[in-house]
């Protein structure tokens, strides 16, 4: 998996300013869907690490973004500066029990244990008392460092969910780049030869699942944040899978595809209402006709 | 040195080596040579560390090796490669080696191109097996020859005491097989190596020692003359091939 060329980066920083200048341009229902896809950006970009990084698919992804999620209302009213990153520990504590099990299987096993493990965690939420119930719960946001008025929220939302997206492509990017990205790749193409050089595969690649539980943790912090309210279905496996679907769509070998995949299938499922009541039928159409036609995906256009 | 004392592997009710002892020595090139099925590859994987003996015990320089995984022997210092073509073929050349040289790296969050240890490391191991003008390459783009020869500095890379070649020219036609001879003939001065070979005209030219297999045993073990004149190894083996 390779983070997008110069020019590339050059293209997504563009494209971040003109969503950072949304706020001068356009309202706050379109702010809020913005948001929407930049959340889902940053998770399909955390799983991007298993999926594009390892070779890992998981489908326990979107218990971490729930946890991270439902972090926000066990906590309560706190500063954000706390809340970010016991979400994104919660998470990290979750993936690294979830991963340490489910590591030892490898392929459709390792696909089958995520699932059950993931559903585990859904079930957690939706039949115990310790969410607030199946049906979800509205949240007292986290305080942010300075106060923001109800008029002001959906721009400050989308400028913080862009710096947090793109802090975490910046990371992702530099983190490829390392001995570390450049042993998960190598594990990605052949494991069995990296074991047998000599590397510890096992630990690089519960490494990358903790990073990416985090990360995880991360986004659903971010959601819980600028919808409050959470729900158990942030944790049901159809959300993992939908993110599995933005990184195929967006470029399943480009650190930036899942960016590109989020957005498209976020602004899909907003417009394809607009030209018939069937809208799963043309997502799925889509996706079918950008598999089939796209090889590398949406950041395979560019290249 | 690299040592096997009365190693057996049994799968089922076969036992595909039986009661095996050999020692590899540096500067010595050792080949087993035996028919199919005789447990040579099963030899390979059993001091590779990529399976686990039934009996017996393995030792590298004095020290017991016999519970060590295939990735802790290769830090150890025991390199092999494959018989069928083992590599990240959407990768570089370099990258390929280089990854074989990470293995040993700590500090895992350096920046890869600013580590230089690794990079000289397969850069010094391509120049060995004479492929450094490829380096940057996709290794899919190689032809079998070189891929062999890609396999063989894979190996180099990790700093080996002990080679292991398993069928280093499985699928080579003859013009890929003359570089690859004179390869492990300088390969056989600086480590022990082990080589599985069918090709007998090749063996016959590089090897110091020869050990034949048969049925998981040791048939015959001895100089590469004296094998060639063994009655019993003609009979059980050569005379088949030869014919």
């Amino acid at each position: 998996m390779i983070g997008a060329s110069r020019r590339g980066n050059l293209l997504l920083a563009l494209a971040g300013l003109a969503v950072a200048s949304m706020p001068l341009w356009t309202g706050a229902y379109h702010m809020q869907l913005a948001s929407t896809a930049l959340i889902a950006a940053m998770f399909a970009l955390s799983l991007q690490l298993l999926v594009g990084g390892a070779g890992l698919v998981s489908l326990a992804h979107a218990g971490f973004f729930g946890l991270g999620a439902y972090t926000v209302y066990l906590l309560g009213p706190v500063s954000v500066l706390l809340s970010l990153p016991v979400a994104a520990l919660t998470a990290a504590v979750a993936a690294l029990g979830i991963g340490a099990l489910s590591l030892r299987t490898t392929g459709f096993f390792f696909l089958m244990t995520t699932l059950a493990f993931g559903q585990m965690l859904f079930f957690l939420f939706h039949d115990t008392p310790l969410g607030g119930g199946l049906d979800g719960v509205f949240i007292q946001r986290p305080d942010l460092i300075w106060v923001v008025s109800k008029a002001q929220r959906p721009a400050v939302f989308l400028l913080l969910n862009l710096a947090v997206l793109a802090a975490m492509y910046a990371g992702l990017w530099l983190l490829m780049r390392t001995l570390f990205g450049h042993a998960l790749l190598g594990i990605k193409a052949n494991e069995h030869r990296m074991r047998a050089m000599g590397h510890d595969v096992q630990r690089l690649k519960l490494a990358a699942f903790v990073l990416a539980g985090a990360l995880a943790g991360v986004a659903g912090h971010m959601a819980a944040l600028t919808d409050a309210f959470v729900s158990p279905d942030l944790l049901g496996w159809h959300r993992s899978a939908e993110a599995l679907l933005m990184i195929l769509l967006g470029g399943i070998g480009a650190l930036h595809g899942p960016i590109l995949g989020a957005v498209a299938l976020t602004l899909l499922e907003e417009f394809s209402p607009l030209i018939t009541e069937r809208q799963r039928l043309v997502e799925g159409l889509v996706i079918l006709a950008a598999v089939l036609l796209l090889r590398r995906g949406l950041a395979g256009i560019a290249r | 040195m690299m040592e096997a004392r009365g190693l057996s592997r049994r799968f089922g009710g076969l036992l595909a080596v039986a009661d095996l002892s050999l020692t590899l020595r540096v500067g010595e090139l050792h080949a087993v040579i035996g028919p199919n099925g005789a447990g040579k590859s099963t030899l390979v994987n059993l001091l590779a560390g990529e399976l686990a003996p039934t009996q017996g015990t393995i030792w590298l320089d004095g020290a017991d090796i016999t519970d060590f995984s295939v990735g802790q022997r290769a830090k150890a210092g025991v390199g092999r490669t494959f018989q069928r073509t083992n590599l990240m073929l959407n990768m570089t050349v370099l990258e390929n080696v280089r990854l074989a040289a990470q293995a040993s790296c700590g500090g895992m969050l350096r920046r890869a191109a600013r580590v230089q240890a690794p990079i000289v490391a397969a850069r010094e191991a391509l120049r060995r097996v004479g492929l450094d003008p490829t380096g940057d390459a996709l290794a899919r783009t190689l032809s079998h020859g070189q891929l062999r020869q890609l396999e063989i500095a894979m190996a180099l890379a990790g700093q080996p005491r002990v080679l292991l070649l398993d069928e280093p020219l499985a699928g080579s036609g003859a013009e890929d097989a003359e570089p690859l001879v004179a390869l492990m003939r300088k390969l056989s001065r600086e480590h022990a190596v082990l080589l599985v070979e069918h090709d007998m005209d090749v063996v016959f030219a590089v090897a110091d020692v020869i050990t034949v297999m048969v049925d998981g045993r040791v048939l015959a073990h001895g100089m590469p003359a004296e094998i060639r004149a063994s009655a019993a190894v003609r009979d059980a083996y050569l005379g088949h091939v030869v014919a």
